[in-house]
């Protein structure tokens, strides 16, 4: 897989911990693969809206990317509940349904950002850039696929 | 039946093929089918309920779905029951899922059950108004079947062409 320039927190240069939520491990092993390329740590998995709340608050990790469609309870939902409790929370939605109505539910709800399935590593690297940087966090160099 | 309410999935497939794959594809054998559905390999099937109604299955044999999702991985997998299943209810997801963001953002609402997997060796036989469209797409990775059998929803449907005037 392509390497890209690691994403760093800003405070302390450690790696970026992930929390990867959906109910597919072949698409959980996805973006593991590709948020390890940018630098990052997965502190997590979960496979529903419920074990993703009690995983983020066991983890506090870095940033969220959570699938919507999921049993028990939906992305947007358990993003909701996460983001009531821990307004700071960083939750990237990431769901092969993109349709406005989605989108902007899940904003509404907190979600700070949405990337469509089939994920390209270039486009969800870009997001987690833009996402950190809100909070202030740095890639060691401009632009992907260094 | 009608290719508009097709038309997302063939485009939808083709794009999620292609990009996971990094391959074009190509498609193979289209043909409407109203005879029950005989499983090729491994299936996922997705029903649509709504103002659109109707299933989608998807098919592949087991070695297929293994190099599929290691080229989507971008790493050689080992082959196991586990991930067939995976990659097949995936592959299900990502496609239906970018279809339906079509359709949605072309006005119709309807909601989409997770896929299952469909272990049956023969489906249930098609009736004419759903009759299903079967269409092999030729991948780097081997043939990915996909049948499709939708239907407007007949009240709703009754309901848009009054609008329409």
């Amino acid at each position: 897989m392509e390497q890209f320039a690691p994403v760093k927190r800003s405070q302390d240069g450690q790696p970026v911990r992930y929390l990867i939520v959906d109910d597919s491990v072949f698409a959980r092993k996805n973006l593991a693969r590709m948020v390890e390329s940018f630098g990052g740590q997965v502190a997590g998995e979960a496979g529903d809206g419920v074990s993703a709340i009690s995983e983020y608050e066991r983890l506090s990790p870095d940033i969220v990317l959570m699938d919507i469609t999921m049993p028990q309870m939906e992305g947007i939902e358990a993003a909701e509940k996460i983001v009531r409790d821990h307004p700071d929370a960083r939750i990237v939605m990431v769901s092969s349904v993109g349709y406005q109505e989605n989108i902007v539910a899940a904003l509404q709800r907190g979600a700070r950002h949405f990337v469509q399935k089939p994920v390209k590593p270039e486009v969800l690297y870009e997001v987690i850039k833009y996402v950190m940087r809100e909070d202030g966090t740095s890639a060691q160099s401009a632009g992907a696929g260094a | 039946m009608r290719m508009e309410l097709i038309q997302p999935f063939i485009n939808s497939a083709d794009a999620v093929l292609a990009q996971g794959l990094q391959s074009p594809t190509s498609i193979e054998n289209l043909t409407m089918e109203e005879e029950a559905y005989r499983r090729k390999g491994v299936a996922a099937e997705v029903w649509l309920t709504g103002e659109i109604e109707g299933r989608i299955i998807f098919d592949l044999d087991e070695e297929t779905a293994v190099r599929v999702a290691s080229r989507f991985a971008g790493a050689e997998l080992p082959e196991s029951d586990e991930l067939v299943r995976e990659t097949v209810c995936e592959l299900a997801n990502q496609i239906i899922g970018n279809a339906v963001t079509t359709l949605n953002d072309q006005g119709f609402h309807f909601k989409v059950r997770p896929p299952t997997l469909h272990t049956a060796e023969q489906g249930s036989k098609s009736s004419e108004d759903t009759e299903a469209l079967v269409m092999c797409f030729n991948t780097v990775s081997g043939n990915v079947f996909m049948n499709v059998a939708l239907r407007y929803h007949r009240r709703r449907s009754a309901e848009r062409a009054a609008v329409a005037g």
